[in-house]
C-alpha cells in the first residue's frame, strides 16, 4: 500500500482494460433494459425498484459482490470497478439499490466480525438478498458524535491541533453510532429511522442501536417500512418502524459498530462521486446534442457563446470530477487513512458540480427541460439528492478541515 | 520513438554513466549542461543528436530523478520557457536540419534565451490579423511592425516570429514564419511596464530588420499553421509539472492560517476551504493528464487546465490578499525592474495577486479558451464568421 503521507501520492486515476470492459457490459444492458422512458414510467408504478434489472446485474454479471473477497462469496473486485458502475447507474438514473446495498451495506459488513455478518454478506454479494444501512441517506460518514481519532489523517506540517476536539472525554453516549434513535431491549429493536433509501427493496436491514449494530429481516412482524414521497423517486425513501423487531447482533461493542458504520457510509460518500460524474456527464452530453440540433435566430443554439461558454464550463468541471472521483475510488481500494480524506474530498466537490449538469441542462433545453415527459428532470432530482446524501458538500468541507488541519475561527 | 529506444532501466543506468564522467560537484556548469545536452539526456524524446535519444517522453522523469539525487546543475527552466516550451517544438517540427544543429543546443543549455514576437497591438486574441509585414529582397527578407506584450525580449538572443508576407490573401494563409536576430541593428525593444511594478513584458519595434531565408521555418505562406504547433504546445507546458498537495498558490494561504490564528474569520474559513478543495481536484485533474500521457492516451482535457489553473491562482491570491488584513494594504516594492525570471508564486502576497491577472490573458484569454474547449472539445457549432474568405488589405481594423 502506498504511504498516504506521500503528498505527490494518487493513486492510479486511469481505468484499465478490464475496468472499460465491465463499463461496456454494462452500458449494453442499460441501454436494453433501462432507457429514460422506462425509467420515468417505473417512478409511477406501486414497485419503483427494477427487480429484473437488478437480477441482470447481480445474478447475471456478479456485481453485487465487487467489494466482497472470493473467499467470502463475492468477486474480490475493488472499488474501482464499483465505481465504474456507478458511474454507469447514474448515466441512467437507474432504480436499482447498487449505492445501498453493494456498497454501502456491503461495506458495513465487511468491517463486522462473527458468522452473522459472513453469512449476509455472501448473501449480499449473491444479489439475492438486498441489504440496506438503517440510517437517513443524508447522514455523512462523520454525523455521529464519535470521538474523532486525534491523528492528522495525513502530515501536512501540524500545528497544535484543536484541543477541544482532542480532549474531549468519550462518553458512552458518543460512541453509539449516529446518534440513533433506535434502543434494544431485550434481543428485539425498537424506534423509527426516517429518510432511509431503497428500505422497500431490502431484505435485512442494519441497524444501529444503542451503541451496537444489529441484522434485521424486513419480513416479520416488528417491523414497518413506509415510503416516504421523495423528490428523487429512482431512489425512494421510507421510514423503517421497529416494534419489538428480532434482531441478531452484528456488533456489540460500540467502538467497532460505529467504525463498521463509519466505514459504510464513507464507501458510499466516496463512490456516490462515480455517480454523479456519470449523471453529469449525461446531462452535458446531451444538453451539448440537443443545442446543435436546435435553430433559433437561423442557427443552432449551441452557436451562440453565451452558451458555448457555459458548457465548456460544466465540461471542465466534470474533467475534475472525474479527477477526484477516480482518486477516491482508488484511495478506497488502496485503504489506510487516506480514504478519509479523498472521500470528503470528492464530496466537498462533486455535488455541486452534478446539480449544475443538471441545472444548465434543464435551462439549455428550454421549455422542454420543463416537462415531465423530458428525463432531464430525473436527473435534477437525482442529483439535487446526492448533493444532500451522505452529507452535503459544506458538511464534508468541514470534515476536511479537520483533515488537512486548517482549522476554523474560535471564538474570542 | 524509435525501434532501438532505450528503456527506463537503460536511462538510468546512461545517467549515472554520465555523472561518473562528469561528477557535478567538479563540473563546470556550462560543461555540465553541454556534456548532458550532447549524452542525449536533456530531453529523452528528442532524436539522438539534438539532446535526445528518441525514448517516450515520459521517461525523462527517470533521467531528472537520478540527476536532482546527484545534485546536479539544471538549465534554470523558469528563464528560458518560451525557448524550450514554444520555440524548440516549433523548431523541432518545422525546422531544416541546419536550423535544428544551430539552435537546440543553446536554447537548452540556456546560452541564448528566445522570446516570442506574435502578438501586435492590434492582433491579440485574433492574432492571424496580424499587419507586420516582411518583404522578400534577395536571398533574405525585409520586416517592419510592431510587435507587443513580448516577455523576456529584452534578454533574448532569438526570437519566433510571424509576420505577413502577402496581404491579397485571406488572413490565416498570408503568414510566414520566422526566426528573428534580436541583435539585428533594426531591432529597438522598449520596456512595458506592467501593473505589478516591474516590466516583465516589451514592446518590439521592427524597422527594417533583415531575415535570411535560411532563418525561414516552414514554407512560404504556411506561417499559421507552424504558429498552431507554438500555441498548442505554449498551453500543454502549463499542464505538464508534477506538484504535491499544496504545492502551487495555495501553499503561502495555508501555512498563513495554520501560522496566525488571529487572521481566521469564519468568511475566509469557507472560502479557504472551498479553494484548497478546488486546488486539490485541480492537481488530481493535472496528475491524470499526466497519467494519461505516460500511458499514451492523451486525452483533450489539457485544452482545459490552463482555464483552471488561471482562475485558481487569481481567486487564491485574492483571498491570501484579504486573509493578511493590514498586511494586506501593503506592497513588497514597486521598483521599475525587468526580471530575469517570471514566477507565478514568488515575491509577496500582493504581487502574486496582481501577477496572476496576467494567467488568464497571456497565451490565449480565458475567453478565447473556452470558445476552443466548445468547439473543439465538445464540437458546438462555430459562430458565423466574417472574416474567413476576405482577403487580409479589405478587412476593417
Ligand atoms: C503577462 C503577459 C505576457 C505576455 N507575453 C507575450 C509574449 O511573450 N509574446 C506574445 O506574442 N504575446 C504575449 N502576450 C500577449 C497575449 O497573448 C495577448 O494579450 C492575448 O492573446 C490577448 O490579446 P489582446 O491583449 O490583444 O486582447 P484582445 O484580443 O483585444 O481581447 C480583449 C478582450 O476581448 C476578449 N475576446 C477577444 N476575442 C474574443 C472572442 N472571439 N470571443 C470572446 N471574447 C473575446 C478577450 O478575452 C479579452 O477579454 C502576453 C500577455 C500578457 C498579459
Amino acid at each position: 500500500m502506498n504511504a498516504p503521507s506521500d503528498l505527490l501520492y494518487t493513486g492510479d486515476l486511469l481505468y484499465t482494460e478490464d475496468e472499460e470492459a465491465l463499463r461496456a457490459a454494462v452500458r449494453g444492458l442499460l441501454a436494453d433494459r433501462c432507457d429514460a422512458a422506462a425509467v420515468l414510467a417505473r417512478t409511477e408504478s406501486p414497485q419503483p425498484h427494477d427487480r429484473e434489472l437488478w437480477k441482470a446485474l447481480t445474478e447475471g454479471m456478479g456485481l453485487a459482490g465487487l467489494l466482497v473477497p472470493e473467499g467470502r462469496g463475492g468477486q474480490g473486485a475493488t472499488h474501482r470497478e464499483a465505481a465504474v458502475i456507478l458511474e454507469e447507474l447514474g448515466r441512467a438514473v437507474a432504480p436499482v439499490p447498487y449505492v445501498t446495498s453493494a456498497v454501502v451495506a456491503t461495506e458495513t459488513l465487511l468491517a463486522c466480525a462473527g458468522d452473522t455478518a459472513a453469512e449476509l454478506l455472501a448473501a449480499l454479494a449473491s444479489g439475492r438478498t438486498i441489504g440496506v444501512l438503517a440510517v437517513g441517506l443524508a447522514t455523512a460518514p462523520d454525523a455521529a458524535p464519535v470521538h474523532r481519532r486525534a491523528e492528522a489523517a495525513h502530515d501536512v506540517p501540524a500545528c497544535p491541533r484543536d484541543e477541544a476536539a482532542r480532549d474531549a472525554p468519550v462518553s458512552p453516549r458518543d460512541e453509539a453510532p449516529h446518534g440513533n434513535p433506535v434502543r434494544h431491549e431485550g434481543g428485539a429493536l425498537h424506534g423509527t429511522v426516517t429518510g432511509v433509501a431503497d428500505a422497500e427493496a431490502a431484505d435485512v436491514l442494519l441497524v444501529p442501536a444503542d451503541g451496537g449494530l444489529y441484522a434485521v429481516e424486513a419480513a416479520q412482524d416488528g417491523v414497518t417500512v413506509t415510503p416516504q414521497t421523495s423528490l428523487d423517486r429512482t431512489r425512494p425513501l421510507a421510514a423503517v418502524t421497529l416494534r419489538g423487531a428480532v434482531a441478531r447482533p452484528l456488533a456489540e461493542d460500540a467502538g467497532a459498530a460505529a467504525a463498521a458504520v463509519r466505514s459504510g457510509l464513507r464507501s458510499g460518500a466516496g463512490l456516490l462521486t462515480s455517480e454523479q460524474l456519470g449523471l453529469a456527464e449525461w446531462c452535458l452530453a446531451e444538453t451539448v446534442r440537443y443545442t446543435t440540433e436546435r435553430h433559433q435566430f437561423n442557427r443552432p443554439v449551441g452557436s451562440f457563446q453565451a452558451l458555448k461558454h457555459r458548457l465548456a464550463r460544466l465540461w471542465l468541471d466534470v474533467v475534475h470530477t472525474r479527477a477526484a472521483a477516480r482518486h477516491a475510488a482508488a484511495a478506497l481500494a488502496a485503504g489506510g487513512d487516506e480514504p478519509d480524506l479523498a472521500a470528503a474530498l470528492a464530496q466537498a466537490y462533486a455535488g455541486p458540480v452534478a446539480v449544475r449538469a443538471a441545472e444548465e441542462a434543464l435551462q439549455l433545453h428550454g421549455g422542454i427541460g420543463m416537462t415531465w415527459e423530458h428525463p432531464v428532470h430525473l436527473y435534477l432530482k437525482r442529483a439535487k439528492a446526492d448533493a444532500i446524501a451522505f452529507g452535503t458538500a459544506g458538511r464534508h468541507r468541514e470534515a476536511l478541515a479537520a483533515f488537512v488541519d486548517l482549522p476554523a475561527p474560535v471564538a474570542p | 520513438m524509435t525501434p532501438t529506444a532505450p528503456d527506463a532501466a537503460e536511462l538510468r543506468r546512461r545517467t549515472q554513466e554520465f555523472l561518473a564522467a562528469h561528477p557535478p560537484a567538479t563540473t563546470g556548469r556550462a560543461d555540465f549542461l553541454g556534456a548532458r545536452f550532447d549524452a542525449g539526456l536533456a530531453w529523452v524524446h528528442y532524436p539522438e543528436g539534438l539532446g535526445g535519444l528518441g525514448a517516450p517522453r515520459s521517461l525523462q522523469a527517470v533521467v531528472d530523478d537520478e540527476l536532482q539525487a546527484a545534485g546536479a546543475p539544471d538549465n534554470d527552466p523558469r528563464r528560458i520557457g518560451i525557448g524550450l516550451g514554444m520555440a524548440a517544438p516549433t523548431i523541432l517540427q518545422f525546422g531544416t536540419d541546419e536550423q535544428k544543429r544551430r539552435f537546440l543546443k543553446p536554447l537548452w543549455v540556456g546560452e541564448e534565451v528566445w522570446c516570442q514576437l506574435f502578438s501586435e497591438p492590434g492582433a491579440g486574441s485574433d492574432l492571424a490579423a496580424l499587419g507586420t509585414r516582411a518583404v522578400r529582397d534577395g536571398d533574405g527578407w525585409v520586416v517592419n511592425g510592431q510587435k507587443v506584450w513580448t516577455s523576456s525580449a529584452h534578454l533574448a538572443r532569438w526570437a519566433i516570429l510571424i509576420a505577413r508576407t502577402d496581404p491579397d490573401l485571406p488572413k490565416h494563409r498570408g503568414i510566414t514564419y520566422f526566426v528573428c536576430d534580436m541583435t539585428d541593428p533594426g531591432v529597438e525593444v522598449r520596456p512595458l511596464r506592467q501593473i505589478t511594478g516591474e516590466a516583465e513584458f516589451n514592446e518590439v519595434f521592427l524597422t527594417d530588420v533583415r531575415v535570411p531565408d535560411a532563418h525561414r521555418l516552414g514554407e512560404v505562406g504556411d506561417g499559421w499553421r507552424v504558429a498552431q504547433t507554438t500555441l498548442m504546445n505554449e498551453r500543454v507546458a502549463i499542464g505538464g509539472l508534477r506538484l504535491p498537495r499544496e504545492g502551487g498558490m495555495i501553499e503561502p494561504v495555508a501555512r498563513a492560517w495554520r501560522e496566525r490564528p488571529e487572521l481566521r474569520t469564519h468568511d475566509l474559513h469557507q472560502r479557504l476551504l472551498t479553494l484548497w478543495v478546488e486546488a486539490e481536484v485541480a492537481r488530481l485533474t493535472g496528475e491524470r493528464l499526466r497519467q494519461q500521457l505516460v500511458a499514451g492516451q492523451p486525452g483533450p482535457e489539457g485544452s482545459g487546465m490552463k482555464l483552471t489553473f488561471a482562475r485558481l491562482n487569481q481567486e487564491i491570491s485574492g483571498l491570501e490578499v484579504e486573509l493578511l488584513g493590514e498586511e494586506g494594504l501593503l506592497y513588497d516594492d514597486w521598483t521599475l525592474r525587468r526580471p530575469e525570471h517570471v514566477d507565478f508564486t514568488g515575491r509577496e502576497a500582493g504581487y502574486r495577486y496582481l501577477r496572476a491577472k496576467g494567467n488568464s490573458i497571456e497565451g490565449g484569454t480565458s475567453e478565447v479558451l473556452l470558445n476552443i474547449v466548445a468547439e473543439r472539445v465538445l464540437g458546438l457549432p462555430p459562430e458565423p464568421r466574417t472574416d474567413k474568405d476576405v482577403a487580409w488589405k479589405d478587412l476593417s481594423r
